[in-house]
């Protein structure tokens, strides 16, 4: 049990430090809203729902990026990284409790942004409801782990989006698969396992990562 | 680069310990063996690799030859870094909450509470860090690091920013503390805590 307060200090901490300085989630909510807007002038009036709801999942991934891209500043930026790694008995801690509040910032963003979606676009079904909930742990498991991976690099900005986007495309074929197929089953369970593998790795490795 | 002293007890030892960095060798086979309750001044110019040094002892870097073992577990070091490791968004109390619950702490209420005090932070507990100068910074620092009252103590120039109340404050917590811990200290004033020293290690 003790790990798991450790995991709740540290997610606390995230969100009183967002809280106070508003540098992320402000910065994802106005992204996914003008992501979704310029989509809506962008896709032409006739065109499929199957292709508004593929975009959808590119304005998530990407407002999930934007997240991602902050996620390690304060630890960056004051050197914190090396206070945690010492205090924690366990250092996946860390992971996980950064992981919980990019969620949660991601959770926030999407609360707004699924209803703007239904605005412009076409209504958004059950299956998709649960493939964004999945996947949006997929996303911030694997996510943070690269986070901290390119926290380390002098090319972090370049080097996120490289690496985190190709481990995506999984979670991009279930998704959308998800939220256009009749019968979602297979891909929410696909997105399950897919959140089971990389969790694991992720947790696992994270020890690694934030050792010089 | 020289040996230290040679005991049999040893918190830390390190034989033939080396750290590169791509082409650039900062450490290349330091020795030396640090006894329980030992003190282990480390000198040198800079870029000599005291600040490596001390981040392999403390477990946050790993080196590229030799070994170095460390009978302290990791929860049980303190370390004092360039950097305060605090957050400048948060203010001192809740820093020091923080790191209280990750170590553990009991009573850690009162335990920040009587660091502050002594540190001379008390009145500015609730400002938020980003708001100190470099001097109360490197206090708060030092609260952080003593806070869970670590069995080692790895110190990166203590005494950088502090003026002479600060820096008298250290000399005392540092004799106090003398007794019940070890320490790897690094640090351009070695006038400084040459009388607490057991062991001098000279880089470069």
């Amino acid at each position: 049990m003790t790990y798991f307060a450790d995991v709740g200090a540290l997610a606390r901490k995230d969100l009183m430090l967002e809280l106070r300085a508003r540098d992320t989630l402000p910065a994802m909510l106005l992204f996914v809203l003008s992501t979704l807007v310029v989509f809506h002038f962008v896709l032409p009036s006739d065109s499929s729902e199957l292709a508004a709801k593929g975009l959808l999942w590119v304005a998530i991934l990407f407002t999930a990026l934007l997240g991602l891209s902050r996620a390690f500043a304060a630890e960056r930026e004051q050197g914190v990284i090396d206070g945690l790694v010492l205090a924690t008995r366990d250092r996946s801690a860390i992971w996980l409790g950064k992981a919980l509040a990019i969620l949660a910032f991601l959770g926030l963003a999407e609360i707004v942004a699924l209803p703007a979606f239904g605005l412009f676009f076409t209504h958004v079904g059950g299956g998709t409801i649960a493939g964004v909930v999945l996947a949006d742990v997929g996303i911030c498991a694997v996510g943070t782990l690269l986070a901290a991976m390119a926290t380390a690099s002098r090319a972090r900005e370049l080097l996120l989006p490289l690496i985190f986007l190709p481990l995506t495309i999984p979670i991009v074929i279930g998704g959308v698969g998800a939220s256009v197929a009749g019968h979602p089953g297979k891909y929410l369970a696909f997105l399950a396992l897919y959140d089971a593998i990389f969790g694991l790795v992720a947790w696992g490795s994270f020890e690694y990562v934030v050792t010089e | 680069m020289g040996l230290a002293q040679e005991y049999s007890l040893g918190v830390i030892r390190a034989r033939g310990l080396e750290k590169r960095y791509g082409d650039r060798q900062v450490l290349r086979r330091v020795e030396f063996e640090l006894p329980r309750n030992g003190f282990l001044l480390v000198t040198g110019p800079n870029g000599s690799g005291k600040t490596t040094l001390l981040r392999i002892c403390a477990g946050l870097a790993a080196p590229t030859g030799g070994e170095l073992t460390c009978d302290v577990g990791r929860p049980s070091i303190g370390f004092l870094a360039h950097e305060p490791l605090v957050y400048r968004e948060l203010n001192a109390l809740e820093n020091l909450d923080l790191y209280g619950r990750l170590y553990r702490i009991r009573e850690r209420r009162e335990r920040i509470g009587m660091l502050l005090e002594r540190f001379g932070l008390w009145e500015e507990r609730h400002a938020r860090v980003a708001s100190y100068s470099r001097g109360m910074l490197q206090r708060l620092a030092l609260c952080r690091t003593l806070l869970h009252e670590p069995e080692l103590l790895v110190l990166d120039e203590p005494y950088s920013a502090l003026d002479d109340d600060g820096a008298a404050l250290l000399d005392r917590e540092l004799a106090e503390r003398r007794a019940t811990a070890s320490f790897v200290v690094a640090t351009h004033e070695p006038d400084r805590v040459l009388p607490l020293a057991t062991a001098r290690l000279a880089l470069g």
